[in-house]
């Protein structure tokens, strides 16, 4: 019974995905200000001739940031994790 | 422990997949690649020595802590480098006229020097080894814990 | 029907986040839920870089470009974010996993769900 709601509910769910992708804009046109901004001008602003480089760490350095702050965070965890199971096999 | 010829083919490769990796974390700026890219390939050759000789074998040379240190450098090169242009905003772009890295290529299509792009390398490498450091010592921490915790660091 | 066809790329990336969730909701082992939650992932990045794709576009640097107009910049710096943050959540996901395993002997999501007093 409960896998018959899930499996309705489950379907409903993958039509609305469906039909709220095949009522937006066409592929290959996008609205684009900012990007024509970066494009034209992050050769001579950044000095770089990668433009996702220098809007990864120029434009956007505070995503960045955040990234790497989160990767740093999780490989701790994991660490700390990990050190938690071996001492407790040899202790215990 | 994998069989010898695994063992010898993943000897030669390490090579070629370090200087790879190294290369894609130097020349983020001019070309595809950049900080987590190249890290990310480094860390892949780790995965491979410790596939191919165990875990046990690996410890010898690889120590969890070890990694830990330089990931944290890494991490704390990238804030000490944003921080250090305050005059003006938080990232700014300090090094873009001096002689370090601060050449400015021509506009339009072309080629340029390794030597351009201002912050932009310092703070790729700084990225590199924080997530090669980073990817390598969880990897190593696993494979650790599941061939047998009796080895001590 | 040719609106499929002319977005598909959008479609395919839907496709994977559909099929990620039945994995989520109706798997009980623990590792194929983090497939799934893996699989979901893949399909939002998928969407994330197809949403800045111009007709007939190039790599946006400028060594060595063909002609062409340059493709958006923006959802591919937004995407590489993604990826790594995805590579930590997942690498946490299995340590939780691995400790699951140490404390219950089992790895179904409704066995090892019984508290022990």
């Amino acid at each position: 019974m409960r896998q018959i709601v899930g499996l309705i509910f489950l379907l409903v769910l993958v039509a609305l995905l469906v039909w709220g992708v095949l009522v937006m804009r066409d592929f290959g046109d996008p609205p684009s200000r900012m990007d024509d901004y970066m494009i034209a001008n992050a050769q001579q602003e950044t000095g770089s001739n990668n433009v996702v480089a220098g809007v990864l760490l120029d434009y956007r350095g505070l995503d960045t940031l955040g990234e790497v702050s989160v990767l740093f965070t999780a490989v701790t965890a994991v660490l700390l994790l990990f050190r938690t199971l071996t001492h407790q096999e040899e202790g215990g | 422990m994998l069989s010898k010829i695994v063992r010898t083919l993943a000897n030669q490769l390490i090579l070629f997949i370090l200087v790879f990796g190294l290369y894609l974390i130097m020349h983020g700026h001019d070309s595809p690649g950049g900080g987590f890219q190249g890290g990310a390939v480094v860390a892949s050759g780790v995965v491979m020595l410790l596939a191919a000789f165990g875990s046990g074998q690996i410890v010898k040379w690889l120590r969890v802590r070890r990694l830990a240190v330089v990931a944290c450098c890494g991490g704390l090169a990238f804030i000490l480098i944003a921080l250090a242009g305050t005059g003006t905003s938080f990232f700014y772009n300090f090094l873009l006229g001096t002689p370090v890295f601060g050449e400015v290529p021509p506009p339009g299509p072309g080629h340029s020097h390794v030597w351009s792009g201002g912050i932009i390398p310092v703070m790729e490498i700084a990225i590199g080894f924080t997530v090669m450091a980073g990817l390598s010592a969880v990897v190593l921490a696993m494979a650790r814990f599941s061939g047998g915790g009796e080895i001590e660091e | 029907m040719e609106q499929v066809v002319l977005n598909f790329p959008f479609v395919a990336a839907v496709l994977l986040v559909a099929i990620a969730f039945y994995i989520i909701v109706f798997k009980r082992n623990l590792i194929k839920v983090v497939m799934g939650v893996a699989i979901m992932s893949s399909g939002i990045n998928l969407f994330l870089v197809s949403l800045g794709y111009r007709t007939g576009g190039v790599a946006p640097i400028y060594t060595d470009v063909p002609e062409g107009p340059m493709v958006l910049p923006v959802p591919q710096a937004l995407t590489l974010t993604n990826i790594v943050i995805g590579v930590a959540v997942l690498a946490l996901m299995l340590t939780l996993v691995v400790h699951i395993y140490r404390h219950t002997g089992d790895i179904d999501a409704k066995k090892s769900r019984i508290l022990k007093g």
